[in-house]
């Protein structure tokens, strides 16, 4: 039986499990008939052309996770940002482990997927919110939808500036010998809320794991939402993120994505305009070696006038790793004033290393600015033997000059915790201990 | 100091340097001149080790010590510094991070502590003062967007830094206004000392008035073909090159 018979036919068993009629079985049957219907990509489809996820589909995943495992704070510390008071939402296992999370209802909810969808008191966010935005037809999508339980649920109601900033974590134990999770958030930030999730999942063994994540975030009028994801994973863990946000009047949303680790790492963000005066800044960092893959597929929906985008990757790729940033942005006709921008630079740093990259701008409106650019190319040897003539070694040297090239990106990330620990994880990667402030 | 003998050097079928011979004692200042293209920027990179170079012939000792091996760190490691004719732009790269880096890995290859915040932090106000520089500059990308000028300021500020025991300036004083002419041999000349060497490469007599040399040596076609006091520069400013090409071709 492959995958998908599995997964279908787990489905029914799954459905007993929950309640029948809570108001989400009606979109998990239409869900999963639609991912009977696609399955999973495969290269033969446009979007998916660099990306294969055959080998990953050949392991005996476990799709139900039991019981929670008892993880111990102290042996997973250094994967919280532990410094900076934060409310945690944790999961073990794609189990909820209250013992690990630091929730609240107080003027906020900060809560689990799975309370969201089986209280009444929900009952009216889920019907505006729930499975709103993430398009109807996509296989993994759909996937996600039909086994949607468990995630974060972050409620930001109008007007509160959520002070400390939200952590979402996922580790796998390795207790199952192969384990797929399909975790589901929800993030609905009301008129001017203001809130800072990071986003981590962290394989603890080396036992494969494939996690196929769908985030919805609505960012409602003049509301701002920073979101930080931190993939640093293990080498025999695979991530496809499918995130989507909805922004309204005068709000700014921001992705950082910084992909440092992991196996194969699928980032679909999609961003769609609903109104006017909206900013979308979309920026990622890459850097990764020996087979690892990292692909950024990104959306930006111009749908009405006067909003801006602004995109920035950068990749660092050493070894046989390989790259991939497909980025579209669609400009409606309606959409004038739109300023559109898109940069993806890239170092390869082996000559083995690859990288696909293809801006797609569609741009139906004639009164715009919308600009993009990439480039892939070697460490600057004039640059190198500069920096060494200082007296700064070549390994450091090239430390400096690939953390330089990247460095922009971190500008825009608002806490500087982040900002220090994708620093260290950068130096880590670099394999580097020098003075200069990584 | 640097003993320099018939060295030859270049890249894979062109020779550029062709047998030059030198010879710097501590304490001395030696300007080399010579017409675009003979050879002198090929010459210092390759003392401070460009790997892009060949080495074909001859040795290059520094303190008793033959270094045509080295690395381009272990030479400044060793105090040798290159004052680049075209400084490169580190886009990302903070002026004051990289000196810091530059500093603390020379301590490190010497044995040595990193420098202490403080001390590091004294000694940057310390020298940018000395070249008069603004200390917003020193939080910029190093050499993004600076003007010929600011980039030949900024290399004797690291220079000044540094403090190495041979100085190699490749036409540091191209580019720079009158009074930046002044304050930068200001610079150099508060880093001389009977331990220290310094070489010019200038195509102008005007820096050597600032830096007097005690040795002028005319580069031509990747050799010294003349050498002399400081006043064989005059003569060259006077003249050009093509009376030395003719005596030689005679
Ligand atoms: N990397 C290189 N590739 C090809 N040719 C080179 C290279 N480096 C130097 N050359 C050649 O070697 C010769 C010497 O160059 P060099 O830069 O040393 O001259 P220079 O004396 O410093 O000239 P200038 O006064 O214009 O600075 C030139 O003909 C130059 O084109
Ligand atoms: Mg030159």
């Amino acid at each position: 039986m492959d995958l998908k018979e599995k997964l279908v036919s787990s489905f029914m068993a799954f459905e007993g499990q929950i309640d029948v009629d809570a108001p989400v079985h009606e979109i998990r049957s239409e869900a999963i008939k639609v991912f009977e219907q696609k399955g999973f990509p495969t290269k033969k489809e446009e979007s998916w052309k660099y990306t294969s996820l055959n080998a990953l589909l050949k392991n005996d995943y476990t799709v139900f996770p039991k019981e929670e495992s008892a993880l111990q704070f102290q042996d997973v510390k250094k994967y919280f940002l532990h410094e900076i008071d934060s409310y945690k939402i944790v999961f073990v296992d794609g189990i909820y482990s209250s013992y690990l999370s630091e929730t609240s209802h107080e003027g906020l909810d900060v809560c689990l997927m799975s309370a969201a969808l089986s209280k009444p008191k929900y009952r009216l966010i889920i019907d505006n919110y729930f499975n709103k935005i993430a398009p109807k037809d996509d296989g993994l999508t759909a996937l996600n939808t039909a086994f949607s339980r468990e995630g974060a649920f972050i409620n930001i109601p109008k007007g509160k500036v959520v002070e400390k900033p939200i952590q979402i974590l996922h580790f796998s134990t390795g207790k199952e010998s192969a384990l797929m999770l399909q975790p589901r958030n929800l993030v609905v930030v009301g008129e001017n809320a203001h809130v800072q999730i990071i986003e981590r999942h962290q394989s603890l063994t080396e036992n494969p794991v494939l996690t196929n994540s769908v985030t919805e975030i609505h960012a409602n009028r003049n509301s701002i939402v920073d979101y930080y994801k931190i993939q640093n994973d293990a080498q025999t863990a695979s991530l496809i993120d499918n995130t989507y946000i909805a922004q309204k009047k005068h709000s700014h949303a921001s992705v950082h994505t910084f992909s440092l680790g992991g196996n194969i790492t699928r980032n679909n963000l999609n961003f769609y305009h609903l109104d006017e005066r909206i900013d979308s800044t979309l920026k990622g960092i890459t850097i990764i070696g020996d087979k690892q893959h990292v692909d950024h597929s990104t959306l930006v929906h111009h749908a009405q006038p006067n909003c801006e985008s602004h995109q920035d990757y950068k990749g660092i790729y050493a070894d046989k790793s390989t790259g991939v940033f497909n980025g579209k942005v669609l400009v409606d006709k309606i959409a004038q004033k739109t300023n559109a921008f898109q940069q993806n630079n890239n170092i390869l740093i082996d000559d083995r290393a690859v990288i696909n990259t293809k801006p797609q701008l569609e741009i139906f409106a004639d009164d715009v600015k919308c600009s993009h650019g990439c480039t892939i190319g070697q460490l600057d040897e004039e640059a190198l033997f500069y920096l060494q003539s200082r007296g700064i070694p070549s390994k450091e040297a090239r430390a400096l000059l690939m953390y330089g090239f990247a460095n922009n990106v971190l500008a825009s990330v608002k806490i500087d915790e982040v900002k220090k620990r994708i620093k260290k994880l950068i130096a880590m990667k670099l394999n580097v201990n020098i003075g200069f402030e990584l | 100091m640097l003993t320099i003998k018939n060295l030859h050097a270049g890249i894979e079928e062109k020779d550029i340097l062709k047998g030059i011979n030198l010879q710097v004692n501590p304490g001395e200042v030696h300007a080399i001149m010579g017409p675009n293209g003979s050879g002198k920027s090929t010459l210092s990179s390759v003392i401070a080790g460009k790997e892009e170079y060949e080495v074909t012939e001859g040795d290059i000792v520094f303190e008793g010590e033959n270094i045509n091996e080295f690395a381009p760190e272990e030479r400044a490691h060793n105090g040798i510094f290159l004052s680049f004719q075209y400084p490169v732009e580190i886009p990302g790269v903070t002026v004051t991070n990289f000196i810091k880096t530059a500093i603390n890995e020379t301590r490190k290859a010497r044995g040595l502590e990193e420098m202490p915040a403080n001390e590091m932090l004294k000694l940057i106000r310390e020298k940018s003062e000395l070249l008069e520089i603004d200390r917003k500059f020193l939080s910029r990308s190093l050499n993004e967007g600076f003007s010929g000028g600011e980039k030949k300021r900024n290399e004797i500020f690291q220079m000044a830094m540094l403090e190495p025991k041979l100085a190699i300036l490749d036409e540091t004083d191209s580019g720079l206004d009158i009074d930046a002419l002044r304050i930068v041999s200001n610079g150099v000349n508060k880093l001389r000392s009977k331990d220290n060497a310094v070489v010019v490469i200038t195509h102008y007599q005007r820096l050597l008035e600032y830096i007097v040399p005690d040795f002028v040596h005319v580069l031509l076609d990747g050799k010294i073909v003349k050498s002399g006091g400081k006043e064989l520069a005059l003569e060259l400013e006077e003249k050009g090159y093509d009376w030395l090409k003719q005596e030689l071709s005679v």
